[in-house]
């Protein structure tokens, strides 16, 4: 088996069949489980019925994050707030009650370690490089820059990892994104990220695993290879990878639930042999040119709808493709833009900094470095940041970066989901628009029509400052 | 969940590319802890369109939906499937589908059935002439009323779980014994892998 060069995607396969089938399908053992309030009720309700218990409680970490508002947690005695919708209340008291009922550590809301579960699993190290981790979450992608094979799951495959720790799976096909050369000053991950969705499309994944190669992402920090492996998904693909090295080992040293001592350098070790192999095939490849990536904006209603900040809004008849144009059409009405318009024209009302896309440290401080000494403009209603975890939170007030985005005349918020899907009170108003560094600009994700415009942290920040969408290149 | 041999009725033609599962079920009505009802919010916002498919009398009850491309991207939310269910949906034809919520409509009785635009594009025509589609998933065939005959192909164990109706947790907790050889040979090899949140 060792003699065929292989990709770095089959090797964490290989390294966790337990069994092949007949039929093409494989049994894959699964490393680590992430289950937050949202897509687990009906999982546990299942085991209760069946009688079934949970395989390897040691191998599921539980976090709220979807559904909390992000309000104080605690009141002035101290005591936690009540959630005030009763039907999220329900949904949040169900997973505080199952995960202990069946022996799965659960981090409550009101802990410093609480968050994000795609920002927790890595802060915590229990997300680690060669590890197969999944969650009822697509965004669980994320976790592919440590180096994991990580994915979003449905609620029926929530029980079946908690009954057997395994899922059976066909195996997906291997897909390479090479970006070449240099990202120009002031372009981020996530504009690269929105480049490569939009050059790829939405559906351009579907079926592979992709793997980002090239220097670009071996100079990357482990927060920026999480931003892109993140929205892997957004381009279809079941996950994204970036081969683990010294950088993801220096990330991961001394988290509370990595490897210690002796089993630290034995991982290590396994961890080295974890990369795409010199004449390892890929079923796909794309090259893409890094001095080609301006700071990224999207302008409709689907993640491949993007263009460079110095672009207009496309018009129907730019597309070849009958059902696009179609699509595009309806994506304009909804965001209410005119073909033609420069993006930078486009007015903003509303700001959010979140979401497991970009709500870690470096997120805070790209944006705060744009924010310092300035304020946003008078027609930006609504401007919330809302760090990804209560590490981060207490990382960035050390930092003064709190105080950095209430001078700039933002919310200062607590950990969790909250704008990037609208779950919990954190929306957007309909027919206003929003400068999001989230994932995904669907119809009404933000809230009932709702408009998203997906940017990075620095480019939401620039667009808080003008009250327009605009290139942060003018204001560093 | 429900076997699934044959569907055969009036089918939806939403057409529309990349419906995406904020689109099939809005997280509003993600905050239940049941899999029931959630058909009341399904494609909330599509059904907010005066004129719309979904409301259209000419399809009530359709247990097939007809989409464009990439039907079920986005979130990993079963909510979609329950959903879809809830609305008496059973099978849905499209160019392609999401990989998770292909799986999520495949555990819940309900069949993805991949066909090229072409075929799609026909079956829409088929639909809006309110005439039935019927789907024979043991031949692996979608017919219309002109005659029309297109194969698909499907994920073998996919296809038996759907015939049979199967429960796949009970079918791998069966193979419990090869899982617990799996994990002593980790335990022994690389033990930081079975630790977790005990490390």
């Amino acid at each position: 088996m060792a003699s065929r060069p292989r990709t770095l995607y089959e090797k964490i396969w290989d390294a966790h069949v337990v069994e092949t089938r007949d039929d093409g399908t494989a049994l894959i053992y699964i490393d680590r489980h992430l289950v937050h309030e949202v897509t687990s009720p009906q999982a546990f309700e299942a085991l209760k019925v069946a009688g079934r218990p949970v395989r390897r409680p040691e191998l599921t970490l539980a976090v709220p994050d979807h559904n909390l508002p992000t309000t104080a947690r605690r009141d002035a005695n101290g005591m936690p707030m009540p959630i005030a919708d009763p039907e999220s209340a329900a949904q949040l008291a169900a997973l505080e009650v199952n995960a202990p009922a069946f022996g799965i550590r659960y981090i409550p809301a009101t802990a410093k370690e609480q968050g994000i579960v795609h920002v927790v699993g890595p802060e915590q190290g229990f997300s680690l490089p060669g590890t197969t981790i999944v969650c009822g979450d697509s965004h669980t992608a994320c976790h592919g820059g440590l180096g994991a094979l990580a994915f979003g799951i449905g609620t029926s495959e929530v029980e079946h990892v908690l009954a057997t720790q395994t899922l059976l799976l066909q195996q997906s096909k291997p897909m390479e994104v090479r970006v070449e050369g240099d990202l120009g000053p002031g372009i981020s991950a996530k504009d690269l990220i929105l480049h490569i969705i939009g050059r790829i499309g939405a559906a351009g994944g579907s079926g592979y695993v992709i793997e980002y190669r090239g220097a670009v992402f071996e100079r990357m920090t482990v927060e920026e290879r999480l931003t892109v492996c993140n929205m892997s998904i957004e381009a279809g693909a079941r996950a994204g990878l970036i081969a683990p090295d010294d950088t993801t080992f220096a990330y991961l040293k001394g988290r509370p639930m990595a490897p210690q001592g002796a089993e630290w350098d034995a991982a290590v070790a396994y961890w080295r042999t974890l990369h795409s192999d010199v004449g390892a095939v890929f079923a796909k490849s794309v090259t893409i040119n890094a001095a080609d990536v301006e700071p990224s904006v999207t302008w409709g209603t689907s993640p491949e709808d993007v263009v460079a900040i110095g672009g207009r809004v496309p018009s129907p008849a730019d597309f070849a493709d009958e059902s696009k144009r179609v699509a595009v059409q309806k994506s304009l009405d909804y965001m209410g833009l005119v073909p033609g318009t420069p993006m930078t024209e486009v007015p903003i009302e509303n700001v959010f900094i979140g979401s497991c896309t970009n709500s870690r440290i470096e997120d805070l401080r790209a944006a705060a470095a744009i924010l310092k000494g300035r304020h946003k403009a008078d027609n930006v209603r609504w401007a919330i940041v809302v760090p990804g975890s209560g590490l981060v939170k207490a990382q960035a007030e050390d930092e003064g970066l709190d105080k950095v985005f209430t001078d700039a005349g933002f919310e200062w918020r607590e950990p969790g989901c909250s704008a990037c899907l609208g779950m919990n009170p954190d929306k957007v108003p309909p027919g206003e628009r929003c400068a999001s560094t989230s994932n995904r600009n669907f119809v009404g994700r933000q809230g009932p029509g709702a408009r998203t415009h997906l940017v990075s942290p620095a480019m939401a920040a620039a667009a808080a400052v003008t009250g327009r969408l605009t290139d942060v290149r003018e204001l560093v | 969940m429900q076997p699934l041999t044959r569907v055969e009725g009036r089918a939806i033609p939403l057409g529309l590319k990349n419906v995406d599962t904020d689109i099939i079920i809005p997280a509003k009505w993600l905050k239940t802890i049941s899999r029931e009802g959630l058909g009341a919010g399904a494609f909330e916002s599509l059904r907010a369109e005066p004129g719309n498919v979904f409301d259209d009398p000419a399809y009530q009850g359709a247990p097939i939906l007809i989409a464009g491309d990439n039907y079920g991207c986005g979130s990993s939310r079963e909510h979609a499937a329950w959903a879809m269910l809830d609305l008496g949906i059973r099978v849905v034809i499209a160019p392609s589908f999401s990989d998770i919520h292909s799986g999520n409509a495949v555990k819940n009785g309900i069949l993805p059935v991949v066909l090229p635009q072409d075929a799609v594009d026909r079956l829409l025509d088929v639909a809006r002439e309110g005439l039935e589609i019927a789907i024979d998933l043991e031949a692996q065939t979608v017919t219309t009323p002109y005659q029309d005959r297109f194969t698909f192909d499907i994920d073998p164990f996919r296809k038996h779980c759907l015939l049979n109706g199967l429960d796949e947790v009970g079918l791998t907790m069966a193979r419990g014994e090869a899982i617990g050889a799996f994990e002593a040979s980790r335990t022994a090899g690389q033990p930081w892998l079975m630790r977790g949140t005990a490390a």
